[in-house]
């Protein structure tokens, strides 16, 4: 390699077999480089995946050989976990019950960001920038703070174990969260197209529905997701505020240990059943998720 | 008719248009020339009921119509920028305002589509705005201001940000587009050549100020004030102390020009003169003209023409001429000038004497 290296510095004009010396050495090199190349995405894969993996894995095992070998698959693959999921009412209510609160969440909450988001993001008033900015103050601390006095005000109006109780408590959290995506969005939008349909003779609420939706219409499918997954994963405001005709699969799954002790397959199973409602929004909005998290400001 | 009477607008302690009265007759061709900042489109969003003035009245046909909200008001409104529904598919955009007005769905289609037509839109009825170029883009917004059949069309720069082809075919034709319908036809720009090329009235404004409002061609020629004639002069105005005494004028630097015949009823004082760069020669024409010298200090050239910009006087001029001139920085080159061809303004800046501009 040095002499290479040097027969090029002392003949200045680089003559052809010089140059295809270059060339080799530059695919060797290149070709010591793809020889680890696959490390990368292995790494990517054991690091992300397998705790999942795990999880898919024990799903399918009995609790038996759960507990007593280590194997890296189901010696003896068993749907039994899963189907005791889907004939037990107490497990899949908990299923049931957490889709209702999480879309009943997520609707109110981006029904009630939108008008606000439309108001931050196109009128100048009294002490806009710092209500916008304090909207974000429920975010500012650990949902359980909140826990104790959403139970006592709960309690007094006699919502305890109600499903809109749990949506109503997501909503401090997703609504400020939903303004913020949605006018980023909005502040992408030209404020001339607003002025356009005005002279046009649209009133607000049709131009808003019909001309001005469609613009941000993968701001509210961002928006609309950041409110699904954080209701989806909140756990402890949602098992405080209920008991038992609202109680959500992640309580549920909290609460498996019986006198034989935990029923590990049957967990697992939940678990993978958990994630999959969230997999499938991600794979919806997969496009938006980065200008999502940029808050629309891209 | 649209009138304006004494209207400004105040936004905190600016003031960014300072008391306008206007007078559009319906069915004309109105340019408000001006550089920007200069209030041209806070004037229009006045105009269209976007913004409401801080004082004074708007009338449309008489009407009071200050405060009334622009749904109500019947104007159509194009922008600098390329503004149409990215949702809707072309023909939906033109379609919008008779959909909104419910218009029967065959008059609106036989309106789209001659309004298309007329625009040389109709290839792309199906496509959304943005897959569209430019031109095409703006073209779908006047499409939409004039299938609305507005009385008021207010148009903000609407060919600034079009290339050069688009911005002559465009201009040529949308007076003629917009003629037949009768509507008061605002047409904001800030260049002076592309008021004189629409004709019709010019208004040129300055820091919020109609300086001047008349026919284009008198406005260019019979600036009533400096801050008019500055206004609709690109390359800017050359302007130079001067003083009468007697039968010529002291340019300064013991040089003086014999005073034009026309200019003989004039008091002796100080006076401003403005010199069109057209009117600054640097080949020694025919005519009674006197030479001074200049330094050169850079050419641009556009081809056709060339600015020159000499250091005249004390005063740096741009001499518009015509061919390629390739003058070396620095050099001397005499340059020609004549006294009829000045436009003399008092001390306060407005105009001396109402001469005819011996074009």
């Amino acid at each position: 390699m040095t002499t290479t290296l040097d027969a090029n510095t002392q003949t200045p004009p680089v003559n052809a077999s010089s140059n295809r010396e270059g060339f080799q050495r530059k695919t060797r090199s290149k070709a010591d480089i793809s020889r680890f190349s696959f490390l990368v995405p292995t790494l990517y894969i054991v690091f992300l995946m397998l705790p999942i993996y795990w999880l898919i894995n024990m799903s399918f095992k009995t609790n038996q050989e759960i507990l007593s070998v280590f194997s890296l698959w189901p010696q003896n693959p068993t749907l039994a976990n899963y189907i005791v999921i889907f004939t037990d009412s107490s497990w899949y209510s908990g299923y049931i019950n957490s889709i209702i609160y999480v879309v009943l969440n997520t609707v109110i909450s981006v029904s009630v960001a939108l008008p606000a988001a439309y108001a931050f993001s196109r009128y100048r008033f009294l002490g806009d920038k710092h209500l916008f900015f304090w909207l974000l103050t429920n975010r500012m601390a650990p949902p359980a703070v909140f826990a104790l006095p959403f139970f006592q005000l709960y309690s007094a109006f006699g919502l305890i174990d109600t499903h809109i109780a749990v949506a109503l408590a997501h909503t401090l959290f997703n609504v400020p969260l939903a303004v913020w995506i949605l006018e980023g969005f909005m502040s992408g939008v030209p404020k001339e197209i607003d002025e356009t349909a005005y002279v046009d003779g649209y009133s607000f609420p049709r131009f808003f529905v019909k001309i001005f939706m469609p613009l941000i219409a993968s701001g509210i499918g961002v928006a609309a997701f950041f409110c699904f997954m954080f209701s989806w994963v909140e756990l402890l405001i949602a098992r405080t505020l209920t008991t038992t005709d609202a109680k959500p699969i992640a309580a549920t799954m909290t609460r498996t240990v019986s006198a034989s002790g935990l029923d590990w397959g049957v967990l697992a199973a939940a678990g993978v059943l958990t994630i999959i409602p969230g997999a499938l929004v991600i794979w919806f909005v997969r496009n938006y998720i980065a200008k999502g998290f940029a808050l629309g400001r891209v | 008719m649209l009138e304006l009477t004494d209207v400004s607008k105040q936004v905190g302690a600016e003031t960014h248009i300072d008391s306008v009265s206007l007078r559009l007759e319906g069915g004309t061709l109105n340019v408000l020339l001006g550089p920007t900042l200069s209030g041209k489109t806070t004037l229009m969003r006045i105009m269209a009921g976007l913004d409401k003035p801080t004082s004074g009245s708007v009338y449309m046909d008489g009407e009071d119509v200050t405060g009334i909200t622009v749904r109500k008001r019947d104007v159509a409104m194009v922008y600098q920028q390329f503004i149409n529904y990215p949702s809707l598919t072309v023909y939906e955009n033109i379609a919008s305002p008779l959909r909104v007005a419910g218009t029967k769905p065959a008059e609106i289609d036989q309106k789209v589509r001659s309004a298309a037509e007329l625009l040389k839109l109709t290839p792309y009825m199906d496509r959304h705005p943005l897959e569209l170029s430019g031109g095409q883009q703006q073209r779908t917004a006047l499409a939409r201001a004039l299938v609305k059949g507005a009385r008021l069309v207010l148009m903000d720069e609407p060919l600034a940000n079009l290339d050069y082809k688009l911005r002559e075919e465009l201009r040529a034709e949308l007076p003629k587009v917009f003629a037949e319908s009768g509507a008061i036809f605002v047409y904001a720009t800030t260049e002076p050549a592309e008021a004189l090329l629409l004709g019709g009235n010019t208004a040129t404004l300055h820091h919020g100020k109609v300086s001047q409002f008349g026919p284009t061609l008198d406005v260019y020629r019979n600036p009533v004030n400096l801050q008019t004639a500055r206004t609709f002069s690109d390359p800017p105005l050359n302007t130079l102390s001067i003083a009468k005494r007697g039968s010529s004028f002291d340019l300064g630097e013991s040089t003086s020009v014999p005073v034009a015949s026309n200019q003989q009823a004039l008091a002796d004082g100080t006076y401003t003169a403005g010199i069109r760069p057209h009117h600054l020669w640097l080949d020694r024409p025919n005519g009674e003209f006197v030479e001074v010298t200049g330094t050169v200090v850079v050419c641009e050239i556009t081809g056709s023409e060339s600015f020159v910009h000499v250091d005249v006087l004390g005063q740096r001029w741009v001499a518009l001429t015509h061919g390629v001139r390739n003058l070396d920085a620095g050099s001397s080159v005499p340059v020609y000038l004549r006294s009829s061809d000045f436009l003399l303004f008092d001390e306060h800046g407005q105009r001396a004497s109402a001469l005819m501009e011996a074009a």
